[in-house]
């Protein structure tokens, strides 16, 4: 695990960068808004679904930006894959969040998942085992705004925002108004012994 | 968390965490066909129950089975219990079994306690690290019960703090009334205890709590009224002169139940003796809450469940 390089003395990149900019995030959202249109052909039943907390807030960007650009919006809701993560046992039990599956069910709709940040791939895998259990999406697709890389699972993206290379140490930092009081990405080099888990 | 055998294990940040995860379970579980949540599987629950019971029993149950425990039930008719077995030797021949947890009801106060301790010592011997939930003991505490009515009362209400809630009757036999008070004053509620002066436990001075005979005064001003079973089963001796005299002094009649505000809500631990301390149409009124307090309290033990056995061993 030895980088040396990230040791260095002169020069070094501050602890913290941005990656993306609060314009940046916005363009990046409406990117994403548009793709979803043109991969999805413009079908009446896509449901977006976001992973809590900040893919829950980036779920209802993309309807609203759906809505500006297609003229409707599809339903938006969130659900939550802790109680179905395989990594319960090696830390405390951790606090459950917001699950809310828009009325109509997820029966047959075509799902694109949401996310802010994708790493390992063990929470998609989690959220798509809960997905499975409130109903069955004819198909389910992937949006997030950062891919950083470092999958342990065949899992890719069907939309990203950004794709950033990143070490194993550093930390990917989404921020969005509704949550943090305003929207960026930064990276950050996290200290030893830490590890995200996106 | 290790065990949950007292409320007073729990802070309010602690008690306000279990009720946010059984309101985040329900969620989880709305509307779905399949309520099989894969958080427990491979952890094995037992209930040890010494007393009769139909709800906290069969809740756990269910609660272990939503969540994928392998869920074993023993009473003390029909187990080694009856040929003479010791409550330690039962409790930690469960734990050696491969017990994760295990709950239990018994008629003796503080045998959650003494069953907690046992298995922390035996651990080494056992080889399992057994987390024990009291389901009720004697006339001590039932900490689920306590959990499931003030999750009861945030749905109605948003928030406990500042509420006012009236405990109504058979006070010295009540686990629950002692769980009760205790949690809801943790929660910042404001708690009246009415309840005939014979049937009050000894030091109920000391408890977060104030006290009243009247029970026609406090109604007016209640946001809700908890009415207990009068436990006749652990009355060795006269505590009142009849059950028609105790219905007229301290049940919920219909005329009483009009003195309630109307956002005021009708709490009962369950069994309900109607006639007794509810009347039927009371405990069958829009205003009671009693089958909210039943589906919340799978909810709730999900909760306790899931903060025992979900995390990391402590």
């Amino acid at each position: 695990m030895a980088d040396d390089r990230r040791g260095e003395p002169i020069g070094a990149s501050p602890p913290v960068r941005e990656l993306l900019s609060a314009a940046d995030v916005t363009r990046t959202v409406a990117r994403i808004a548009h793709q979803i249109i043109e991969k999805t052909a413009g079908s009446a039943d896509v449901v977006l679904i976001g992973i809590p907390t900040r893919g829950t807030v980036l779920a209802r960007r993309l309807a609203a930006a759906i809505a500006e650009f297609a003229g409707s919006a599809p339903p938006a809701g969130a659900v939550d894959p802790t109680l179905y993560r395989d990594d319960l046992r090696r830390r405390p039990a951790r606090a459950l969040e917001d699950t809310a599956v828009p009325d109509g069910g997820l029966d047959d709709a075509l799902v694109v998942l949401v996310d802010d940040v994708l790493m390992s791939g063990r929470t998609v895998r989690a959220a798509l085992d809960a997905l499975s259990d409130h109903g069955r999406p004819r198909a389910v697709q992937l949006a997030v705004l950062v891919d950083r890389g470092h999958r342990e699972l065949p899992i890719r993206a069907d939309y990203v925002g950004k794709n950033v290379p990143t070490a194993r140490d550093e930390q990917i930092l989404v921020l969005l108004t509704e949550i943090d009081g305003s929207d960026g990405v930064r990276i950050r080099r996290a200290p030893t012994g830490a590890e995200g888990d996106a | 968390m290790k065990h949950l055998l007292s409320v007073s294990d729990l802070d309010a940040t602690a008690a306000t965490g279990l009720l946010d995860t059984a309101d985040r379970l329900k969620q989880a579980l709305l509307g779905r066909e399949v309520r099989k949540l894969p958080t427990l599987r491979g952890r094995t629950v037992i209930t040890m129950f010494y007393e009769s019971s139909t709800r906290t029993r069969v809740s756990f149950e269910i609660a272990g089975k939503w969540m994928s425990a392998d869920t074993v039930n023993i009473s003390a008719s029909g187990s080694s219990v009856s040929k003479g077995e010791s409550l330690r030797d039962t409790a930690l021949t469960l734990s050696a079994m491969g017990a994760d947890c295990v709950i239990v009801r018994h008629p003796a106060s503080g045998a959650a306690h003494r069953i907690a301790g046992w298995a922390d010592r035996d651990r080494a011997s056992t080889g399992t690290h057994t987390s024990i939930v009291n389901a009720g003991d004697g006339a001590h505490e039932h900490p689920t019960q306590a959990l499931l009515d003030a999750a009861t009362l945030r749905d109605r209400f948003g928030s406990i703090a500042g509420r006012r809630v009236g405990i109504v009757g058979d006070v010295l036999h009540s686990r629950v009334a002692r769980s009760n008070v205790f949690l809801l004053a943790t929660l910042g509620a404001e708690v009246v205890l009415v309840a005939p002066p014979t049937l009050l436990p000894v030091g109920v001075a000391q408890w977060p709590c104030r006290v009243s005979p009247e029970l026609d005064a406090e109604l007016p001003a209640l946001d809700a009224v908890m009415m207990l079973r009068v436990q006749a089963e652990r009355m060795h001796g006269s505590f009142f002169p009849s059950a028609r005299e105790y219905a007229v002094g301290y049940g919920l009649s219909a005329d009483r139940a009009a003195l309630l505000p109307d956002h005021a809500v009708v709490l009962h631990p369950g069994p309900m003796m109607r006639g007794m301390e509810i009347a039927p149409g009371v405990a069958d009124s829009s205003a009671s809450a009693i089958l909210a307090q039943v589906a919340n309290g799978v909810h709730v033990r999900m909760a306790v469940l899931y903060h025992l056995l979900a995390g990391a061993p402590e």
